[in-house]
């Protein structure tokens, strides 16, 4: 931990109890929250799980990609398309084909593009999404400019994804469950051999790992989780648009993962959560002298980023290690 | 000196044909041919900018050559990749040292021992057990960690060690992928007197079970280790031979000995 360039991996024992206690909270939050709040908190974990999907690549990989709402994008359209028009379609395969559907996606461009480095790999990630963005934008059969509405929920058979409390628990159990796998995979053979890469991506190629292999597997995991977060927005917003695709969604999903400090999940879920609470702060600000604060919501935001990159460079989760470290080192 | 062991096999584990690298019209490499045995240390020297990094780079894959064969274990390997190269046997070390700086010194040689026990990046196994109960790998980084007398150091992080450690450990990620050809790039450049001498040990011990190449400036290191010699100015071999013979060719001792005395005023 104390190299300067090193990431959050590990945390002080006591912070991760106050991570297990506000995961508690969050599990309780249906029990005290109106609906409003259940269903923004619910969006606050699939945009953590998107979060997390990216923190895979920028904080473990290294590879910072600029297009990463395409895969989030393409499975929400996948339910939408596969959710016909008169009756909801079984949770069961609309989950696994909309995942499948980004992971291709992401696997084919992956194809491309891991073998970019460097400002270029961000370039060319953008580019591709940007062209996924235009084929929907563009085309009236895929929906285009308006999006596509998806009447119904997918059909769970054993629990009711329309009633928002069980959608809440659904996308909690995701949130756990992507969290887990990607804190076990971070410790796994592939793991430790991403971190190289993303330290020194030559000395691992000398010492006789196919980065190009590893690189791919990353993105295409990557693509996939982000998947199953696109999916959850389809199928909690019943609306799918291009915007979902486009660069603000995966600019604001690189904020995130920056804010909340990258290499540690947990990072990217505070990251989540914080933008969106911020936003909401920052949309609502009052009219000051004939000036409307909230409409620029946007340079409040920028100025908060600039401030918490400046005074917590790795982060919320970064600063807070930090605190926690220093008062468990105090006798 | 051991120049008259005879090489333990009658092929040499790698052998280099007529290697040329060419950066537009500069050859910083010009026909050079290097053969390497079991059992022998070949020493490359020669003054700064004679392109013996760059042969290193072009053995190792870490450059494509412009023309010319390496054939590394009976196969030819012309044109892979390094991690194909690493894979198939040749380990090596770095001028500049090439470490994970932010890691371990013990992760940054677990990290190289897992190379070898490296399945398919998509395969699922690979994503779900832990790195650190890797029975194999551990003993690989273990021994490659002795052996380089590292085992003090292991929860230091890397970028922070000495400069002679960061050495070390340099040879310790080279030693854990366990090659049969070590290509060593000025591995005592920078380190005292007592760690260039504990480095010679280990080089000696490592010639039983290696075909060593030993890019080096020290001298005296020189005729302790090689029992073959090449010398190269300009991209070129001017000599090449036992170390007494090259030491006593005239050529040798104008072109390079001869550079070095002037250098040194």
């Amino acid at each position: 931990m104390s190299a300067p360039q090193s990431h959050l991996e590990t945390l002080p024992r006591s912070l991760n109890v106050l991570l297990a206690l506000c995961f508690l909270a969050l599990l309780l939050f249906p029990f005290v929250g109106t609906d409003f709040y259940v269903q923004m908190v619910s969006r606050m974990m699939i945009l953590a799980i998107f979060a997390m999907s990216l923190d895979l690549l920028q904080g473990v990989t290294g590879l910072v990609s600029l297009g990463h709402a395409a895969y989030f994008g393409v499975a929400g359209y996948a339910l939408a398309f596969l959710t016909p028009a008169g009756e909801p379609i079984s949770l069961y395969t609309s989950l696994p084909l909309a995942v499948a559907a980004s992971a291709l996606l992401a696997l084919m461009i992956g194809f491309l593009v891991v073998r970019t480095h460097g400002i270029y790999f961000i370039m060319v990630t953008m580019a591709f999404a940007q062209m996924v963005f235009y084929l929907f934008f563009d085309n009236k059969a895929l929906g285009g400019s308006d999006g596509i509405y998806i009447n119904f929920k997918p059909d769970a058979k054993l629990f009711n994804l329309e009633n928002k409390h069980v959608f809440y628990y659904f996308t909690i159990a995701c949130l756990l469950a992507v969290y887990i796998f990607l804190r076990r995979l971070l410790w796994s053979p592939f793991g430790r051999a991403l971190a190289g890469i993303r330290v020194n991506e030559h000395r691992m190629r000398a010492l006789g790992f196919d980065t190009f292999a590893h690189k791919l597997c990353a993105f295409t995991l990557a693509g996939a989780l982000a998947g199953l977060a696109g999916y959850l927005w389809g199928a909690q917003t019943g609306y799918i648009n291009p915007e979902l695709m486009g660069f603000h969604m995966s600019a604001h999903a690189i904020m995130m993962v920056i804010l909340g400090g990258m290499g540690h999940f947990a990072g990217a879920i505070i990251g989540a959560f914080s933008f969106e609470y911020v936003l909401h702060v920052f949309k609502d600000l009052p009219e000051v002298a004939g000036f409307n604060l909230g409409k620029h919501w946007q340079l409040w935001m920028g100025l908060f980023i600039v401030a918490l990159v400046v005074f917590a460079p790795r982060g919320i989760l970064g600063l807070l290690a930090k605190i926690f470290k220093s008062n468990g080192d105090a006798p | 000196m051991s120049n008259t062991a005879s090489p333990r096999s009658e092929i040499p584990l790698l052998s280099a044909r007529d290697l040329t690298k060419r950066f537009g019209g500069l050859a910083a490499v010009n026909q050079v041919s290097v053969d390497l045995w079991l059992g022998q240390i070949h020493a490359v020297i020669g003054p700064n900018g004679a392109g013996k990094s760059t042969l290193t780079n072009l053995l190792s894959g870490d450059l494509p050559a412009t023309s010319g064969t390496v054939v590394l274990r009976g196969q030819d390997i012309s044109g892979w990749s390094p991690e194909k190269i690493s894979s198939h046997g040749l380990g090596r070390s770095y001028q500049k040292t090439n470490i994970f700086r932010s890691f371990s010194v013990w992760e940054n040689v677990r990290l190289a021992a897992q190379s070898r026990s490296q399945p398919s990046a998509f395969n699922p196994l690979q994503w779900w057990r832990s790195a650190f109960n890797m029975h194999e790998v551990n003993e690989r980084a273990e021994r490659a960690m002795e052996l380089a007398g590292l085992h003090k150091r292991r929860h230091h992080v890397a970028g922070e060690a000495s400069h002679g450690e960061q050495r070390q450990l340099e040879i310790a990620m080279t030693l854990a992928t366990e090659p049969s050809v070590l290509l060593l790039d000025e591995p005592l450049a920078g380190m005292g007197s007592a760690e260039a001498e504990s480095m010679v040990q280990l080089l000696l011990r490592l010639k039983k079970d290696h075909a060593i190449m030993l890019v080096e400036h020290d001298m005296d290191a020189i005729f302790t280790l090689s029992d073959r010699l090449t010398v190269m100015v300009n991209g070129q071999v001017i000599a090449s031979g036992w170390p007494a013979e090259v030491r006593a060719d005239k050529g040798v001792q104008a072109a390079y000995l001869g550079d070095e005395l002037s250098e040194a005023h």
